[in-house]
């Protein structure tokens, strides 16, 4: 029982992640009807906005102590941080509470990358095929990955969460499983960081009149364009939030999983599984899809599993995918008439 | 048009095989005339014709077809490991596996079309990509990759545990009494194959390759190909089954992809799992977009500039760009250098992308459509519309 329930928190912070990509895929489909193969990038651009504040806020001075010396007769190095000889103890703040400082400024950020990307190239693709728009996206997700690496190398770069958080949650203790169910905090963070950004988002779709014309113009883009409304500025609008939503998904991972350029590949390939499996052009099916399949796959990483199905935590989320567009060619949650042809 | 073509095309096929035969002639003076290079062109130039096959002609775009090589080189290096180091036999091989792969994973993928398809064929080839670094490892020899090995000693005792990865066979060869010093090279019936004889097998399958695609392209079958990319529906509306049709092209062009993994290894006998990742199916398609999907000579031209530039980029360093750059006062020098050294040496990646993206929003037919624009354009007539014409 409590290695089941384990299992299951384990899912629920990386069907987070999954889930956070998939609503942005999503939204940039439902809405320009653009497949974006360079989401993934998003994502890793959001984290390396995390590493690149942290690297800015914890930028050191060295002053060589006059007095004392190291074993080998030279000097000790004294390195402190500039934000803390400015600030003072506000400094450490900033130092210490980097990631989640990072996830603000990612954004602005990701706004302006994401307003930028669809003005700049999206826009050129609305009417071209499928296939096209998969290539040329997929062109900028290399180039965008590349300009990492050549800034911040090729090494995964690990950042450290808060240090109130850096232990682990009882978790068995509040709900009465026992002592032995603890679990990273920062992970069951991730978590409700994911499910906040998810329920904000469709709370602005829902219940704002900006979000009400989007839906509708989800659903019929042609008759809100003549009830004279701009529908064009508000997809565009949206994609910046998919950016977004993608780019704070990357900042808030940097603790769980050392970032590098590559992370962003490696995530979208599976949530693009995960928005096929929920169906595409549904949010409610990439939020669902996502968390199953995040939960799924760390079941199938449970050892008495492995000793079963070999190899099955290698390939889990691909065969469900496989099989579940075999018998339900809309996904679990798909609008009729998204996609078919 | 089947018969008013065909003196045109055999004319193609002449052309194409002297430029094949004489490239280590020809492609001297740009400097890609030495043998390795000029068997990579071969290799992915079959790949890319493959690929073609399925993508250029139906407009199924499949991101998995790197599984394919992937099969066709462990089949290639086994077949090495176990029975001889002749070519023939593991050319065979590999063909046969990645028609067997590719029909497994074409039988189910085919049932959806779309970015559906490209799906379903990426998480098959992730899947392949994941075993084979996982649960397969005793077949794929994990991350090492499989290699050909030295003989396991002829005098096992029985309790002497054989571990397959690590130590060869070569049962055939061992009956012939070939005798093996050191690591075995792959070879035609004795003729070594590494430098140009290695290319010029690689060559003739090579041409061998592009008149079956010609072939299938000018069939009633490859009609019935093209005919589903335009409009399946109607198709399907005029009773015609089409998923036969889209299996066998998804087969081929898979044999196709076996074939180039198989000339891999037979280049350098190694099989490695990231030959299976799925960059590596983005760059096959990037070969065919930019040589000109659905056209003969287009993928193999992509494949060729792709590899080319590849290995000119990569080994330009710093240094040679200095040199390069030297006629220019120093502090313009400096910024000179400074920008060309993201694209080259590790920085190559970012080439391919902004080359990947720059085909795709300007000259979406390939440079083969390219060149006719530009012709056209001097000839000052009005740009055709129906991209119907160039074929070749």
């Amino acid at each position: 029982m409590d290695a089941i329930f384990l299992q299951i928190l384990n899912g629920l912070d990386k069907g987070g992640a999954y889930a956070l990509i998939a609503l942005g895929l999503t939204l940039a489909f439902g809405t320009l009807g653009v497949v974006n193969f360079a989401h993934g990038a998003l994502f890793m651009l959001g984290a390396f906005v995390a590493v690149a504040f942290n690297r800015i806020i914890s930028y050191q001075q060295i002053v060589l102590d006059p007095v004392n010396k190291t074993a080998w007769g030279t000097p000790v190095e004294i390195r402190t941080s500039y934000a803390e000889t400015l600030f003072g103890d506000f400094g450490l703040f900033l130092i210490d509470y980097s990631v989640p400082i990072s996830v603000l400024i990612a954004i602005p950020v990701m706004l302006l990358i994401g307003i930028a990307m669809e003005r700049g190239l999206i826009r050129h693709f609305y009417n071209r095929p499928h296939a096209d728009q998969i290539l040329v996206t997929f062109g900028l997700a290399i180039v965008l990955e590349e300009i990492v690496k050549h800034y911040f190398g090729a090494n995964p770069i690990p950042q450290s969460a808060p240090s109130i958080f850096s232990g682990s949650a009882n978790v068995g203790l509040w709900l009465g499983l026992g002592e032995n169910v603890v679990y990273p905090w920062w992970r069951l963070i991730y978590f409700g960081f994911s499910a906040i950004v998810i329920f904000m988002v469709f709370a602005f779709l829902k219940f704002t009149t900006f979000g009400m014309v989007v839906r509708a113009g989800m659903y019929d883009r042609d008759t809100v364009g003549l009830l004279g409304i701009n529908i064009q500025k508000r997809f565009t609008i949206i994609f910046g939030l998919a950016a977004v939503v993608a780019g704070v998904a990357g900042a808030m991972y940097t603790p769980i999983f050392p970032p590098d350029y590559n992370i962003g590949m490696q995530f979208l390939v599976l949530s693009f599984v995960v928005v096929v499996v929920g169906g595409m052009g549904s949010l409610g099916g990439a939020v669902a899809a996502g968390f199953l399949l995040g939960i799924l796959q760390s079941f199938a990483s449970m050892n008495e599993v492995k000793q079963i199905f070999p190899g099955i935590d290698q390939i889990i989320i691909y065969l469900v995918a496989v099989i579940i567009l075999l018998t339900m060619p809309r996904g679990l949650l798909g609008r009729k008439g998204m996609m078919e042809d | 048009m089947l018969g008013k073509s065909a003196r045109a095309d055999w004319i193609l096929l002449i052309v194409f095989s002297v430029l094949v035969l004489t490239a280590p002639i020809t492609l001297t003076p740009i400097g890609a005339g030495y043998p390795d290079l000029l068997q990579k062109f071969a290799i992915y130039g079959i790949f890319a014709i493959g690929f073609n096959i399925l993508f250029g002609l139906t407009g199924y775009l499949s991101f998995g077809h790197a599984a394919f090589l992937g099969v066709g080189s462990y089949s290639a290096v086994w077949m090495f490991k176990l029975f001889t180091m002749n070519a023939i036999p593991a050319v065979m091989f590999s063909l046969l596996m990645a028609g067997l792969f590719a029909l497994l994973i074409g039988y189910v993928s085919l049932r959806r079309s779309g970015i559906y398809f490209s799906i379903i064929t990426l998480a098959f080839a992730q899947m392949s990509y994941n075993l084979a670094y996982s649960v397969l490892s005793p077949i794929t020899n994990g991350e090492t990759g499989l290699q050909v090995r030295q003989l396991a000693p002829a005098d096992r005792g029985p309790d002497y545990v054989l571990k397959l990865v690590d130590e060869d066979l070569r049962w055939v060869d061992q009956a012939f009494g070939v005798v093996e010093e050191g690591i075995p090279i792959t070879n035609l019936f004795g003729l070594k194959m590494s430098g140009y004889p290695g290319f010029y097998f690689s060559a003739v399958l090579l041409i061998l390759a592009f008149y079956i695609a010609m072939r299938i392209t000018r069939s009633n079958f490859g009609m019935m190909l093209k005919a589903i990319k335009s409009n399946q529906n109607r198709l399907q509306y005029t009773g015609v089954n089409t998923r036969p049709y889209l299996l066998a092209a998804f087969v081929i062009s898979g044999m196709y992809a076996g074939l180039a993994g198989s000339l891999l290894a037979v280049t350098d006998p190694l099989a490695g799992a990231e030959r299976m990742q799925w960059t590596a199916s983005g760059e096959v398609v990037l070969m065919t977009i930019l040589g000109g999907a659905g056209t003969l000579v287009g993928p193999v031209l992509g494949g060729m500039i792709i590899k080319g530039l590849g290995s000119l980029f990569s080994s330009y360093n710093e240094n040679i760009l200095n040199q390069f750059f030297s006629f220019l006062p120093e502090p313009v020098r400096e910024v000179a250098v400074g920008i060309s050294a993201l694209f080259v040496g590790e920085g190559w990646e970012l080439t391919l992308g902004l080359m990947f993206m720059i085909i795709v929003i300007f000259v979406p037919g390939g440079i083969l459509q390219g060149f006719t624009n530009i012709i056209r354009m001097f000839r000052r007539k009005k740009p055709n519309p129906a991209p119907a014409k160039s074929e070749a």
